[in-house]
């Protein structure tokens, strides 16, 4: 039945999700929002202030800016589901999106917007001790570590700025990184700098975190001479970068060798994957920038490719019959 | 019904003394994954009334209870039986996940 075909699906809420529902919902494209049942909001959910989104002269929290975007959306007709894409078809002109709930949404085009998860060290120790003193959420967690001493292992900007909240709490805040300088933009970095309570581990690795209920310490070893060492630590933050969430678009459409979906091939708009009508946006096609407001700028784009190659099915589609007309010509009147 | 607060004062008659098991969701106000599991948790202790109790024990008003159990990482969901912890969730997972565990720890 083509009236349970909808317009458009949209997986995923964060910057690049909800900036998508905005300009999708405002072109009339009534579209569902998949948000996740406990990632809705993305990743900015996990951050305190935003500093560098513009609009907001004092920053602004988060998690308040996913929820304004969330209502934005909703404003002007987003249908916003709690809910998680468990199974996807994206292949053919109806597209089908299955949720753990077990709803079955049928679309003729997709915008994809998982953003991304955290990376793991991969030690066989990191899994076993997280919640016992392995942390991927700063701000949720610092608090449990006052007075302690505790490493924040990357050098990127979450990683100098997960370090710098930490000192809220924290004794001591050592970040460990591999290489010999921080990746962190230079206000960040200079801010790490200055702090007396952050000691730097330069060309260092992890390659063991140790504790048998709660960690206790880690193993560094120095990636220029190979030399090892003990360095004691309550709290292990990892803030090493992220992986696209691209799971369940294994087969689906085309992925890079590091999962990243691929986008705007030669010829082809800005955010269109491998399988027509299907767009993606966001941390999931972006291993470069990675910001939310470079997300929410591709979320647009997404939004605006899916309206135009709806608007060419509708071209594309025979003229309505004859009988439909009368109705037509009454409405005008 | 609904989910049920849970303090450091009555975490022992609430939670190790229930006649029904009970999972303790270990959460604060500042933490985002834990807003955005609480949804999840109410839902969970309609589906699961009489089964099992769902409780939320905010972590920053009640430190003692938190650090008892060596809570380090928030959300954290504890489901206890008989007073017994019988298993933990760390961080906050989708729906299906929590009612497979809830599932077999009511086995």
């Amino acid at each position: 039945m083509t009236d349970d075909i909808r317009d458009l699906v949209i997986i995923g809420s964060g910057p690049a999700g909800y900036t998508a529902a905005i300009y999708a919902a405002r072109a009339g494209l009534a579209p569902v929002v998949v948000a996740g049942s406990v990632t809705a909001g993305g990743a900015l959910m996990n951050t305190t202030e935003v500093e560098n989104y513009p609009g907001f002269i004092d920053g602004i929290m988060g998690p308040e800016l996913m929820e304004s975007m969330r209502k934005q959306a909703e404003r002007f007709g987003a249908q916003i589901l709690s809910d998680d894409a468990v199974e996807l078809a994206l292949e053919g002109p109806v597209k089908t999106v299955v949720t753990g709930g077990g709803e079955r949404f049928e679309a003729r085009a997709v915008v994809l917007a998982m953003g991304s998860a955290y990376r793991e060290l991969g030690l066989p120790d990191e899994k076993r001790l997280s919640g016992h003193g392995v942390s991927w959420c700063a701000t949720c967690d610092g608090f449990f570590f006052r007075g302690q001493d505790v490493v924040v292992v990357g050098g990127g900007d979450s990683a100098v700025e997960e370090a710098t909240f930490l000192t809220r709490f924290a004794e001591s805040v050592t970040i460990v990184h591999r290489r010999d300088e921080l990746r962190a933009s230079k206000i960040m970095a200079d801010r790490a700098m200055a702090d007396p309570k952050i000691r730097f581990a330069w060309n260092s690795e992890v390659v063991a975190i140790h504790g048998t209920d709660k960690v206790s310490g880690l193993t560094l070893r120095d990636t220029v001479t190979g030399e090892e060492r003990e360095l004691a630590a309550t709290g292990v933050f990892v803030a090493i970068g992220h992986v696209p969430r691209s799971e369940l678009l294994v087969g689906q459409v085309d992925l890079d060798p590091e999962g990243y979906v691929l986008a705007g091939g030669p010829g082809e708009r800005g955010t269109a994957t491998s399988v027509s009508g299907v767009f993606a946006s966001g941390d999931l096609v972006d291993r470069v920038y990675r910001q939310a407001i470079t997300a929410a700028g591709t979320g647009c784009a997404a939004a605006l490719d899916a309206q135009h190659y709806l608007a060419d099915l509708v071209g594309a589609a025979e003229p309505p019959a004859p009988t439909a007309l009368p109705d037509k010509i009454e409405e005008r009147l | 019904m609904s989910t049920v607060p849970v303090t450091d004062q009555t975490f022992q008659s609430t939670v190790l003394e229930s006649e029904l098991p009970v999972l303790v969701d270990f959460w604060a106000p500042w933490c985002g994954p834990c807003l955005q599991v609480a949804p999840v948790l109410e839902e969970l202790s309609e589906a699961y009334a009489g089964r099992i109790v769902i409780a939320k024990l905010n972590s920053d008003e009640n430190p003692q209870v938190t650090a008892a159990y060596g809570i380090t990482s928030i959300p954290t969901l504890n489901i206890f039986r008989g007073g017994e912890l019988v298993k933990q969730v760390v961080g906050a997972r989708p729906k299906p996940f929590l009612v497979s565990e809830i599932e077999s720890a009511l086995e």
